[in-house]
């Protein structure tokens, strides 16, 4: 679900990418390409869509390397936004083809900021959030043995995997035309 | 080259062990079941919630109790921060007493239980597990009945079921394997490489990056599915049983020998002269864990097979061009570093396609430019393994000596379709020169179906060959062939 490596890891693949190695180019793409993939696939819904906007992201990172800021954030993350920013172009490029109405296309975008959100809380919760969701939604276990597998009570696994969809359903807000309820507030 | 490389890289050496075994040691299937992996949804033993219902009934509290909805402090053992719910966090309710207390002490407590014999705190703490799908059946039936009762529940339950569509598998996508060097073709046409690949290293890249996306595919369960490993021996067939990751444990212990020779670490501690069969034997009796493919294991080795190929790709971009005449031992026998590579890539691609048989999944053959340089490697190694062949009394003797770099008895070897090409086998020696003129035979053979047999994945009789000409020379270069094959 979600490619952590430390943050050293992304400096030393900012320099060997500025100094032209190919070998990281190869490693970039092995680590993240399918991160890259997925994203532009979930906002343009086309498999050769996602492939263009998949040379596009990695052609964009070959050539600027340096426009990455460690600081600002994970390598992935900086992937993944310009990824977001790429599709949503080609999205919009769909619009003045007449490939859909304004609405849809501004609905499209509003999803894939969604997904583009949701994916970014994934993989800054906190690690023991998201290792309870990943067993109990990608391993499909349930909470007792995902409680079991993580070695934490069942009370704590049921509270890990509440938050972590807490934090998680926090990406639909503003993607949304009417604010949403506050956190725990009555309807 | 033909006069260091010994027996071949693809011929049979002496491991140690029984190929009647194939039952017993590290291919032994692990039949330990955790229960974990015949859970799938919609088999009985996990209920699915049907969609959050509207409270049908008018709660009969407004539940502003954030607390109560939130009921559990934070555990020692769970660092997870609150810190997203800000008003809760500073709430006194959280330093109140754990949720041992008494029911008594909670208010709520005094009205009667909507359903069932669960409070309506340890229910609200199910949502998660609900939406998620996480929960025992009964458990899901009483949240499901609580939440036509209370508003603030059925509110939390539609907004966590929302948030669960937007976890996605982004491991388990289906690329196109051909769009990696799609994509680092058009970034090196934008931006040339100060430090390339050398172009001997591709098609090890390309195959271990095809595995990898292989491996990334698969579920747990697949890492023990039981694999045949299939070679040809002397006179016959061999095989030795292992698991899914038996086969990338293999993988990764041959590749340490390109590792050690180029002074990188060694997988293997201790292991760096041992021949490629007594490595991974010697591998798989160390990690037995691996062996059976028990998934926390395989899949730190699947992470330290790919670093390592990492590492090894990086190296040789380094060392550029002088590194490919570099010896790599192999115990009894040396190949230069660039027919190492080869040779590496070649192995990957075969054990990718046992994987890919073992797992039921598809797997494409070689891009055709590397498949013609894997089924160069092959044919310029013939000689040599039908010298050694020779030697032990399995093939038809030298007619009349052939002075070195002279033209000798030559068979033609035609491959056909993807990668294919013509190579003329010296048949007498590897020392002299095979040429068109001095053929005596013609073989013509697919190229995919050539290194089926190079792999000892066909027998030599077997091997659907077009030939023509002497049938002697035919028998022993196509056995020659199936003799390059190794575990």
């Amino acid at each position: 679900m979600t490619n952590d490596a430390p943050p050293r890891w992304d400096r030393m693949m900012q320099q060997r990418l500025a100094r032209g190695e190919a070998a990281a180019l190869g490693e970039l793409y092995d680590r993240f390409a399918s991160l890259v993939h997925s994203l532009a696939h979930r906002v343009l819904d086309d498999d050769a869509a996602a492939d263009r906007i998949t040379r596009e992201v990695f052609g964009y990172v070959w050539e600027n390397p340096d426009a990455y800021d460690p600081k600002q954030g994970s390598l992935r993350s900086w992937i993944a936004k310009i990824t977001h920013r790429h599709s949503v172009r080609r999205l919009r490029q769909d619009e003045t083809r007449g490939e859909g109405t304004p609405e849809e296309i501004e609905e499209k975008v509003r999803e894939a900021s969604a997904a583009a959100r949701a994916d970014y809380i994934v993989t800054s919760m906190p690690a023991p959030l998201r290792a309870a969701l990943e067993l109990a939604y990608f391993r499909r276990l349930d909470y007792r043995q995902a409680a079991a597998d993580l070695g934490v009570t069942e009370d704590e696994a049921r509270r890990r995997l509440r938050l972590g969809l807490q934090l998680l359903s926090t990406a639909h807000h503003s993607s949304r035309s009417t604010p949403p309820p506050g956190y725990g507030r009555a309807l | 080259m033909n006069e260091r490389c010994g027996p071949g890289p693809w011929e049979p050496d002496d491991g140690p062990w029984d190929h009647d075994q194939g039952g017993t040691g590290p291919g032994a299937r692990d039949s330990r079941s955790d229960g974990r992996d015949g859970g799938t949804p919609g088999d009985g033993t996990r209920a699915s919630p049907g969609p959050a219902q509207p409270p049908r009934i008018p709660t009969p509290r407004a539940a502003p109790e954030d607390g109560d909805r939130w009921p559990y402090p934070t555990q020692p053992s769970a660092p997870a921060p609150d810190t997203m719910r800000p008003q809760q966090a500073q709430e006194p309710h959280a330093q109140k007493p754990p949720p041992q207390e008494p029911p008594s002490a909670d208010p709520r407590a005094e009205a009667p239980a909507p359903s069932g014999p669960r409070s309506h705190k340890v229910l609200t703490s199910l949502l998660g597990a609900w939406a998620l799908s996480a929960c025992s059946a009964e458990e899901t039936l009483e949240v499901e009945a609580h939440l036509t009762e209370c508003a603030a529940c059925a509110e939390e339950a539609v907004r966590l079921r929302d948030a669960v569509g937007l976890l996605h598998p982004e491991e388990n996508l289906d690329l196109d394997p051909m769009l990696r060097s799609r994509v680092l073709e058009g970034c090196l046409g934008r931006r040339p490489a100060r430090i390339p690949v050398p172009d001997w290293a591709a098609p090890y890249d390309a195959e271990a990056a095809r595995l990898d996306a292989l491996l990334r595919d698969m579920g747990e369960a697949e890492w023990r599915a039981p694999v045949s490993l299939r070679w040809f021996e002397g006179r016959g067939a061999a095989r030795r049983d292992t698991t899914v990751a038996g086969v990338i444990g293999h993988l990764m212990t041959v590749d340490g020998l390109v590792a050690a020779s180029l002074g990188l670490a060694d997988p293997l501690p201790g292991g760096e002269e041992g021949s490629p069969t007594a490595r991974t034997e010697a591998y798989w009796a160390a990690e037995p864990a691996v062996a059976a493919g028990e998934p926390g294991p395989a899949a730190e080795l699947r992470t330290a097979w790919r670093d390592q190929g990492h590492s090894l790709l990086r190296t040789v971009s380094f060392a550029g061009r002088g590194a490919a005449g570099l010896d790599v031992s192999y115990g009894r026998f040396t190949l230069p570093l660039r027919d190492s590579f080869l040779d590496r890539a070649f192995e990957c691609w075969v054990h990718a396609g046992d994987i890919a048989d073992a797992v039921d999944y598809p797997y494409d053959p070689p891009s055709s430019a590397h498949l013609n340089r894997m089924i160069d490697l092959a044919a310029r190694l013939l000689p040599g393994a039908l010298a050694q062949r020779r030697r032990a009394g399995l093939a038809s003797p030298a007619r009349g000596p052939v002075l070195v770099g002279a033209p000798g008895r030559t068979l033609h070897l035609e491959i056909e379709g993807s990668g294919g090409g013509d190579w003329y086998i010296a048949l007498d020696s590897p020392a002299a020169l095979g040429t068109p003129a001095e053929s005596v035979a013609h073989v013509a053979l697919d190229g995919v179906e050539f290194c089926r047999l190079a792999a000892g994945h066909i027998a030599p009789e077997e091997a659907a060959a077009g030939q023509d000409g002497d049938r002697e020379a035919i028998r022993d270069v196509l056995f020659a062939a199936a003799s390059l094959s190794r575990l």
